[in-house]
């Protein structure tokens, strides 16, 4: 069975920060990073994700295979976004400043160049957070942090359960598929597409009418013990906030505003050195 | 929120397992080369109909998000709050369909396909472009096509594996009303 979360358990400073506040800036910082085409800031964001990374002692080949995937799904991305539309960044800055022709429409202009450098440092600028995010959070903890952060514990329970649920179910689903491929059924390229949808709806069945004799006996425990009775619950990996968790969801929060203050003041989003 | 059954909380956590487990393991290999088709959806629309709206946009948010985490490109916060809207959709649109009761008959089944299909278009054609382009500035013809597609393979496979799910689950409980004085 592989490990679903790439957890990495080690003693640095992000590594002490708690769980809440790790998110919540995840989240401030992937809005600030997805609302602003601001080149210099996206690039100071992608800077300072690097920084945070070799503080928090994570090496480099720990992840490697999360960086090799995203790293193939954005050239992928930017190949398609040019291949539709190799005028967008002409459409986004106004003007046009052609470097070189590659063939017929196919141009390459500055426009276009910076345009693809705002989506390639929009990812940039995220993964490292979220990779980092991933790799110093207790999964167990991650649960305690949503409902800190003003999530509804019935919720952040439901996540939880999930969290809990998700290796049960990936073994089960193992033996299920194992057990009809033995009785001969073929999900592989072999067979036409439709005969393979409805295999793999031969081995969805019995997984999910499983999954939904769990609940029953779950939530009876659940009930049995009085879960859902009081306004608030404790939790087992909860943990106090120090005041370097408040500042860095200040940080955090300014990065937003930010963002906000600059689409105001310059009229658009869009970082534009060509006027 | 506060009224939710502790049962529905639990169908919410194992529901997102599930879509979890169906998203990164069970992906039919697609004449297309490197796409393969996704199946979540399917036990998606499932749950919804059965659990209702809430239980739906949960599932759909927490399993998409928890998958995106795990598999490292990156959580697409346009396709993750899609997937919600589309339970959230599906539950709504299937109120009236009670497969608690074990009733689900040819009308129930095109009324399914029809609120799937139409959720799908709606989350996967018009919303996650949308939200594509506000977020990324990306190229209207290229999300949309995308999004076309997207929307075209998640409606056959909802269709197909959607619809047996809820066949198979209506046959495992009696039907009310189901006996008969002799």
């Amino acid at each position: 069975m592989i490990r679903i979360f790439n957890y990495i358990d080690r003693e640095s400073p992000i590594h002490r920060l708690t769980g809440a506040s790790k998110f919540a800036v995840l989240i401030l910082w992937s809005i600030a990073a997805m609302t602003t085409f601001c080149t210099p800031f996206l690039v100071a964001l992608t800077i300072l994700g690097l920084i945070l990374f070799s503080v928090s002692r994570i090496r480099l080949r720990e992840v490697r295979a999360m960086l090799i995937l995203t790293m193939a799904i954005m050239l992928l991305n930017n190949i398609l976004i040019y291949l539709f539309a190799p005028e967008q960044g002409v459409a986004i800055y106004g003007s046009r400043d052609v470097l070189f022709t590659i063939i017929g429409r196919y141009t390459v202009t500055k426009q276009q160049l910076l345009y693809h450098a705002n989506v390639i440092l929009k990812y940039t600028s995220t993964i490292p957070m979220i990779i980092l995010f991933v790799a110093t959070t207790n999964p167990s903890e991650f649960a305690a942090s949503l409902n800190r952060l003003g999530v509804n514990y019935r919720i952040a329970y439901a996540v939880a359960l999930a969290m809990r649920y998700i290796p049960d179910t990936q073994n089960e689903y193992h033996d299920i598929s194992l057990s009809q491929q033995a009785r001969g059924i073929e999900m592989s390229k072999k067979e036409n597409l439709f005969k393979r949808i409805a295999a793999a709806a031969s081995i969805i069945l019995p997984l999910i009418l499983s999954g939904m004799d769990r609940v029953d006996v779950i939530a009876n425990a659940m009930e049995l013990r009085g879960f859902g009775k009081n306004k608030k619950r404790t939790w087992y990996m909860g943990r106090k906030f120090t005041p370097v968790d408040i500042l860095c969801i200040i940080f955090g929060i300014m990065l937003v505003v930010f963002t906000t203050v600059y689409a105001m003041v310059n009229g658009s989003r869009f970082w534009n050195p060509f006027i | 929120m506060k009224n939710l059954s502790v049962r529905t909380i639990v169908a919410i956590g194992i529901g997102a397992a599930l879509f979890f487990v169906l998203a990164r393991f069970v992906a039919i290999p697609s004449p297309v080369p490197n796409t393969s088709i996704t199946t979540q959806y399917g036990l998606l629309a499932f749950m919804s109909a059965l659990f209702g709206p809430v239980a739906g946009l949960l599932i759909g948010f927490i399993g998409h998000f928890l998958n995106d985490l795990s598999a490292g490109w990156g959580v697409w916060w346009s396709w993750v709050i899609c997937s919600g809207i589309f339970g959230l959709l599906v539950g709504f649109g299937c109120k009236g369909i009670s497969l608690e009761d074990g009733k689900f008959g040819k009308s129930q089944i095109i009324r399914f396909n029809i609120v799937q299909a139409v959720s799908h278009l709606i989350c996967w054609a018009a919303i996650a472009p949308t939200l594509d382009i506000l977020m990324y500035q990306e190229p209207v013809n290229k999300v949309y096509l995308q999004g076309l597609v997207a929307s075209a393979a998640n409606i056959v496979t909802t269709a197909i594996i959607g619809t047996i799910l809820c066949i198979a689950y209506a046959k495992t409980r009696p039907q009310a009303g189901s006996l008969n004085k002799e």
